[in-house]
C-alpha cells in the first residue's frame, strides 16, 4: 500500500469512515496508532466484517439434525454418518484473479484449503465455478487460460482433485470475472477443531511461510476498491500474493499429523488480513488476551514495519496454540515436514475492566516478547464489532421495463442450428485438473454432480457416498433475484438427485456489485429472501458462505451472481449412476411439470410486478440471451413443494441403482441451461445413441429452462409411471432412444456425428481457434 | 489375470517423498489386491524386508527445479538403487518414473506435454512387452484403460537409447493414441534386467469398475506375483 | 572470496521444445516476425564462497552438471564474476 496521501487523513486513506474512526475511539478511549487503524482497516474492510450484508445474512436458516458446525467457523460441518464428519466452504477470488489471474486463481486455492484443514479436515475435493467474458478476444482467453491453469497447477501440486465447477461466459464478468471455490474435506468426528485461543501461558505459534510484504493491505485494497480501466493492472499488482503448492501441501501433513496427535489446542489458517486477523479471531472466539511479538514473526524481505507484518497476506501460513510442554512434540513434527515454527506469542488472560459485564481479551502487539506494547486494542472489537449498516435499498428503474420485455415474442428459427450453438463440452477446462486424486471420483466434473467415495486417508471405513455441486442462474438473477436464487438453491438439489443423493446442506457465496448502489443491497436482499424460502421448503441448512460485493467496472455492476454449493448423501455406494446418457431402445421421459404453473404459496416467487405466467417461458434463458441476444422477460416460477416431490423421485429411483440394485432408469440428466433440446444432446452424445422425439408443441417448449425437471431413460416405463404416480410427479413420454440422429419431431433433424462433433470442439475452437486442434 | 496361490502377501514399500500425493492411493490398491503395503519416508536409508518397492505419483519437492531432479538425491534413493540393483522390482508411477529416469535407474526423460498443458484423463494403453515385473504374464497386444494425469508426461530419449530400447524388448506399454507427444508412442519402459519399469499412466486409479476402470489391477496384479517371486527366491 | 555466478539452462540442439515454437508461434501476430529460433530454457544467479576464479567455476560447473541440469535433454553455460 502507498503511504497516505498528505491531503487526506490516514484513516480514510486506509479506506476507514470518520464514523468508523470515531467508533475506533471509543472502543479505545483514546485516538488509535498508526498500527491499530491499520488493523481497524483491514478487519473492519468489508471482505472481512461483512458489515453491508450482515443484517440481511441473518435471516438465512442455519439449523439442521446433521450440522455440527454452522457459519462463522472457518468452515460449516455436517455428520456424514459411520463417525465421519465432512467439512465445507466456498469462497471468491475474484479481484485477484481479474489482475493476474494464474495467481489469483492459485491462491484462491490455497487459502480454501486452509479453511478446511483448519477444522481437522482433510481436504478431498474442490470445485470451481468460474465467469468470464465472451472469450472472443485476447484478454479473455488470457483470463481463461491463466486462471484454469493457477487451479490446475496449484490443486494438481497440493495433492486435492478439483471434481467440478461451472464455466460461464457473458459480457456482463468482461471486466470483473468471478473466481469462486468450494472445498471440501473429511474427518473422523472426534477430531473436530475449532480456531480458538485458550490457556492463559499458552504458546502462539505460526507454521509456514515467512512473512513477507505481498498482499501488504491485499484485504482494503483488492477486496474494497471497485475497478476503473486506468487502475486495473499497474497500480495494484503489487498486492497480489504468490502462492506455493509445495509449501502448502508440506503445511496440511503437517497441521493434520499435529491435530491427529493431539498436540494443539486451537489452530486458524492465516488468510485476509493475516496476522490481525488470525490473533484476534483466535483470541476473539476463546475470550482470551494475546501478546503478540511482532519482531519474531520471521520475514522475508528486510525494514517491514510492524503494520505490514500483521496484515501481510503472505500465503501457506497457520497459527496454532500450543502448551508449552507440547513445544517440542510439535517442532519435531514440523522439522519432519519441513515446515518453519515460530512462537510469535502467548495466550494471557482477560482483564476486568471498568463499565464491561465481562473481562476483555486484550490483543497487545509487542516489539519484544516483553518489549514496547505497539498497540492495544480489545481482540473482540477487530473481529466482531465492526460497524454493521443498513444500507439503501431500491428496486432497479429500468427492471420493469425489462421484465416486460419478454423474448415470448421471438420468432422461432433454426432449432436445429440453434441447438448445435448451445452446446459446449467443458472438458478442455476440466482435463487440466486432477479430478482422480484418493480414488473416490465416481462421477467426476462433466456430470450433473461429483459424487464421491466417502472416503480418504485416516477415516473410518463407510460405503456410503457424498455428492457436491456448484450451480448459478446470474440471467434469471438479473430479472428476478428471488425467484432466480430459489431456482438456483432448487436446481442444486435437483442435480445431486441425478447421482442418487438426498441434499443435506449448503453454501454460498454471493457475487455482487457495489452495495453503496441500493439497487445492489435490493438485489442482494431479494437473493437471500429467494435462498431464504427455498432452503426453508426443502430443509436445507446454509452452513456457510462469502460475501464478495464491488464487483463492479466503470460504474456498472455485474448481474447478482449468488452461487449455491449444495452437499448430498447417498447412503449406500455400490455402483455407478446411470448417468448423462441411455441405451437404445430405452424409453425417454420428461419427469416433472411440462408446462410453468403459476407461482404457488410455496414458491419464492412472484417478486412485485411478475406478470402471468406463460406456460414455456423463455425470459433470461441461455436461448433468449444467446441465441437472440434478448436479456428482458419473466423467469419460469419456482414450487418448491413440487420440486421436493420431483427430486425426492428421481434421488430415489437413483439411488437404487447406486446401492447397486439395479435399478429403472437406464440415464439421467437435469432440463437447465438451453432447455430440454440441450439436456437431449448432452445424453445422445453421453451415449453415442441418438433419440426420436415427438409431441413438443415448439421451439419455445424446446428451449424453455422451467426448473424442477428430468429427462430419464428407463427400459420399463411403466414402473417408472407408477412410481411416479404414486410421489405425485407428472410424467410426459418424449420418444425413443435409438439410431445415429437427433430428431425432435418437427423441429431438429441431425446427426449424432454432427452434435458430438460440435458439443466436443465448441470451446476448444472458441479458446484457442481451430487451428490449434491441428497442432 | 488371476493372483495365484498366494502363500504370503508381498510386502510393497511405498516411498513418500515431501510433495508427494498418491501414497495413500498405492497403498489402499495394492492392498486391495491383496498385497501389503507400507509407507516408506524418504529419508529411510534400507529398504530390507521389502519385495517390492513404488515410486508412487505427485510432485516430490514441488516438482521445482525439474519433476524428481531434486528427489533423487533423498536418502532413500541410495537404497531404492542397490535394492534394483539385486533384481528388485521397482516400479515407478508418474512422479516416480520421473524420478528413476533423473536417477539414471531408467534411460531418457520426461518433457513438457506437447500441448503444455497438465492432462488428466482415461489413456487406452497397449502392451508391449511382457519382460517386465510390471507385465510378466501379460499377453502383448492386450489394451487396458488407464488414466494418465501429468504435466510432464512426454518421453524423450536420443536416437541410439530408442534403438536399444525396441532392441531388447524394454518399452513395456504404448499409447494407442499419443496424449502428449512421448516419443514412439512411450507410455512406460523398462531397464535391461526387466524389474525396473516406469510408467506415466496411474494403474492405482483403476482398480475398481466404481471409478470407471479395473484395467490397472491387471499390471499391478503383476507386480504383486513378481514380488511374491522374488519373496520364494 | 565471493563470486557471483549465472548458470544457463537449455534444452540441447535437436530436442524438441514446445514452449520454444509456442513462443515463436505467437511473435507474428505482435509484429515479431523477424525473430526466429526461440529456444526456452531457465536461468538461476547464485553466490559462492571460493578461494579464487578458477575454484568458484569448478563449483559452479559440478553444480550446473548434477542438479541443475539433466544432461539427459539439457545443456548449460555459467558465468562467474567477483561479487
Amino acid at each position: 500500500m502507498a503511504e497516505p496521501h498528505q491531503h487526506q487523513p490516514v484513516h480514510r486513506a486506509l479506506g476507514l469512515t470518520d464514523d468508523e474512526l470515531t467508533a475506533i475511539e471509543a472502543v479505545l478511549g483514546r485516538e488509535p496508532n498508526h498500527l491499530e487503524l491499520a488493523m481497524y482497516s483491514v478487519m473492519w474492510s468489508e471482505h472481512c466484517s461483512y458489515k453491508s450484508s450482515r443484517v440481511h445474512l441473518r435471516r438465512l436458516p442455519t439449523e439442521g439434525a446433521r450440522v455440527l458446525v454452522g457459519p462463522g467457523e472457518n468452515a460449516g460441518v455436517v455428520d456424514a454418518g459411520d463417525g465421519i464428519a465432512v467439512a465445507i466452504r466456498i469462497e471468491s477470488h475474484n479481484h485477484p484473479s481479474a489482475i493476474e489471474p494464474h495467481q489469483g486463481a492459485a491462491t484462491g486455492v490455497g487459502g480454501i484449503l486452509r479453511d478446511i484443514f483448519t477444522m481437522g479436515a482433510r481436504p478431498l475435493a474442490v470445485m470451481d465455478p468460474l465467469f468470464f467474458g465472451p472469450p472472443d478476444d485476447a484478454r479473455q482467453r488470457w483470463l481463461v487460460e491463466g486462471v484454469v491453469a493457477g487451479i490446475s497447477s496449484y490443486g494438481n501440486s497440493v495433492g486435492v482433485p478439483t471434481v467440478g465447477g461451472e464455466l460461464t461466459f457473458d459480457p456482463g464478468y468482461a471486466q470483473n470475472p468471478l473466481v469462486n471455490v468450494l472445498c471440501l474435506g473429511a474427518l473422523p468426528v472426534e477430531r473436530l477443531v475449532l480456531g480458538r485461543a485458550s490457556g492463559t501461558g499458552n504458546l502462539a505459534v505460526l507454521l509456514g511461510s515467512r512473512t513477507g510484504r505481498d498482499g501488504i493491505g491485499g484485504v482494503s485494497v483488492l477486496a474494497s476498491a471497485g475497478f476503473s480501466e486506468a487502475a486495473a493492472d499497474d497500480t495494484k499488482r503489487p498486492s497480489v500474493q504468490v502462492g506455493d503448492p509445495f509449501e502448502e501441501k508440506r503445511l496440511i501433513e503437517a497441521c493434520l499429523a499435529l491435530l491427529d496427535e493431539g498436540l494443539v489446542v486451537g489452530i486458524q489458517d492465516l488468510g485476509g488480513a493475516g496476522l490481525a486477523c488470525a490473533t484476534s479471531e483466535t483470541a476473539a472466539r476463546g475470550r482470551v488476551g494475546m501478546d503478540v511479538d511482532v519482531t519474531a514473526v520471521p520475514r522475508r524481505e528486510e525494514g517491514m514495519t510492524p503494520w505490514e507484518v500483521m496484515t501481510s497476506e503472505s500465503q501457506e501460513r497457520m497459527l496454532a496454540i500450543v502448551t508449552p510442554d507440547n513445544w517440542p512434540a510439535v517442532a519435531a513434527v514440523c522439522r519432519k515436514w519441513e515446515v518453519r515454527a515460530t512462537v510469535v506469542g502467548r495466550v494471557t488472560d482477560p482483564v476486568h475492566e471498568p463499565g464491561s459485564v465481562e473481562p476483555v481479551g486484550r490483543l497487545r502487539i509487542r516489539d519484544g516478547i516483553d518489549g514496547a506494547v505497539l498497540a492495544d486494542v480489545p481482540a473482540a472489537s477487530l473481529a466482531d464489532d465492526a460497524p454493521l449498516y443498513r444500507r439503501p435499498l431500491a428496486v432497479p428503474a429500468d427492471l420493469e421495463v425489462r421484465r416486460q420485455d419478454d423474448p415470448g415474442d421471438e420468432p422461432p428459427g433454426d432449432c436445429g442450428a440453434e441447438l448445435l450453438s448451445l452446446l459446449a463440452d467443458p472438458s478442455w477446462v476440466y482435463r487440466q485438473y486432477d479430478h482422480q486424486l484418493f480414488l473416490n471420483t465416481v462421477v467426476g466434473p462433466g456430470g450433473d454432480a461429483a459424487l464421491l467415495r466417502l472416503a480418504g486417508p485416516g477415516l473410518p471405513p463407510s460405503h456410503r457416498g457424498i455428492a457436491v455441486t456448484t450451480d448459478s442462474a446470474p440471467r434469471w438473477c438479473a430479472l428476478d433475484p428471488r425467484t432466480g436464487t430459489a431456482a438456483v438453491v432448487a436446481e442444486a438439489v435437483a442435480n445431486l438427485a441425478c447421482v442418487g443423493a438426498r441434499a443435506v446442506a449448503v453454501v454460498n457465496c454471493l457475487n455482487f456489485g457495489n452495495p453503496e448502489h441500493p439497487e445492489v443491497m435490493w438485489q442482494l436482499s431479494e437473493a437471500i429472501d429467494g435462498m431464504t424460502a427455498a432452503c426453508t421448503a426443502l430443509e436445507l441448512p446454509v452452513i456457510g458462505g462469502n460475501v464478495s460485493l464491488y464487483n463492479e467496472s466503470g460504474g456498472a455492476d455485474i448481474d447478482p451472481t449468488p452461487v449455491i454449493g449444495a452437499l448430498g448423501l447417498v447412503e449406500e455406494l455400490a455402483a455407478r449412476p446411470p448417468g448423462i446418457g441411455w441405451t437404445a431402445g430405452s424409453t425417454v421421459l420428461l419427469v416433472g411439470p411440462r408446462r410453468a404453473g403459476p407461482a404457488t404459496a410455496s414458491a419464492a416467487g412472484p417478486s412485485p410486478g411478475t406478470p402471468a405466467a406463460d406456460p414455456f417461458p423463455l425470459g433470461g434463458s441461455r436461448w433468449a440471451i444467446e441465441c437472440r441476444g434478448h436479456r428482458g422477460g419473466v423467469v419460469a416460477p419456482v414450487d418448491l413443494a413440487a420440486h421436493r416431490r420431483v427430486v425426492d423421485l428421481v434421488a430415489g429411483l437413483v439411488a437404487e441403482t447406486v446401492a447397486g440394485g439395479g435399478g429403472l432408469l437406464t440415464g439421467v440428466h437435469d432440463v437447465a441451461g438451453g432447455g430440454l433440446a440441450v439436456a437431449l444432446a448432452e445424453m445422445a452424445v453421453g451415449a453415442e445413441v441418438g433419440v426420436r422425439i415427438d409431441g413438443v408443441e415448439g421451439h419455445a417448449e424446446l428451449f424453455t429452462e422451467i426448473g424442477s425437471r428430468f429427462v430419464v431413460a428407463t427400459e420399463r416405463p411403466d414402473e417408472v409411471a407408477d412410481r411416479a404416480e404414486a410421489a405425485g410427479v407428472p410424467v410426459t413420454r418424449l420418444g425413443t432412444a435409438g439410431g445415429d440422429r437427433l430428431v425432435v419431431d418437427g423441429l431438429v433433424d441431425l446427426s449424432l456425428a454432427a452434435v458430438a462433433g460440435e458439443w466436443r470442439d465448441a470451446l476448444p475452437h472458441r479458446l484457442e481457434g481451430p487451428a490449434a486442434q491441428e497442432a | 489375470m488371476a493372483g495365484g496361490a498366494r502363500v504370503t502377501a508381498a510386502r510393497v514399500g511405498v516411498v513418500v517423498f515431501p510433495g508427494t500425493n498418491c501414497e495413500h492411493d498405492a497403498v489402499s490398491a495394492l492392498t486391495s489386491l491383496g498385497g501389503q503395503a507400507e509407507l516408506v519416508w524418504h529419508t529411510a536409508e534400507r529398504l530390507e524386508g521389502f519385495d517390492a518397492v513404488v515410486l508412487p505419483g505427485g510432485f516430490a519437492h514441488g516438482d521445482y527445479l525439474r519433476p524428481g531432479a531434486i528427489a533423487r538425491f533423498a536418502p532413500v534413493m541410495g537404497a531404492v538403487s542397490r535394492f534394483a540393483a539385486a533384481g528388485g522390482p521397482v516400479v515407478g508411477i508418474c512422479n516416480g518414473f520421473q524420478v528413476l529416469t533423473e536417477a539414471g535407474l531408467l534411460p531418457g526423460a520426461l518433457q513438457k506435454n506437447a500441448a503444455l498443458r497438465f492432462l488428466c484423463a482415461p489413456a487406452a494403453l497397449r502392451v508391449t512387452s511382457s519382460r517386465s515385473v510390471l507385465t510378466a504374464g501379460v499377453p502383448v497386444g492386450t489394451e487396458l484403460m488407464v488414466p494418465i494425469n501429468h504435466f510432464s508426461g512426454s518421453y524423450v530419449c536420443d536416437a541410439a537409447t530408442l534403438e536399444e530400447l525396441r532392441a531388447e524388448d524394454r518399452i513395456v506399454l504404448r499409447y494407442v493414441e499419443n496424449p502428449n507427444g512421448s516419443v514412439d508412442d512411450i507410455a512406460a519402459v523398462a531397464n535391461a534386467a526387466g524389474n525396473v519399469v516406469g510408467l506415466m499412466p496411474h494403474p492405482e486409479r483403476a482398480v475398481s469398475e466404481l471409478l470407471g476402470s479395473a484395467d490397472g489391477a491387471v499390471l499391478l496384479r503383476a507386480l504383486l506375483a513378481s514380488a511374491a517371486g522374488e519373496r520364494a527366491a | 572470496m565471493r563470486f557471483v555466478a549465472r548458470v544457463e539452462v537449455r534444452l540441447r540442439p535437436g530436442i524438441a521444445d514446445p514452449e520454444g515454437a509456442t513462443i515463436e508461434r505467437a511473435l507474428p501476430a505482435l509484429g515479431f516476425d523477424d525473430v526466429h529460433g526461440v529456444r526456452a530454457g531457465r536461468a538461476f544467479r547464485f553466490e559462492v564462497e571460493a578461494a579464487d576464479a578458477a575454484a568458484a567455476e569448478a563449483r559452479v560447473e559440478e553444480l550446473a552438471h548434477r542438479l541443475l541440469a539433466n544432461p539427459v535433454i539439457e545443456d548449460s553455460e555459467w558465468r562467474v564474476v567477483p561479487g
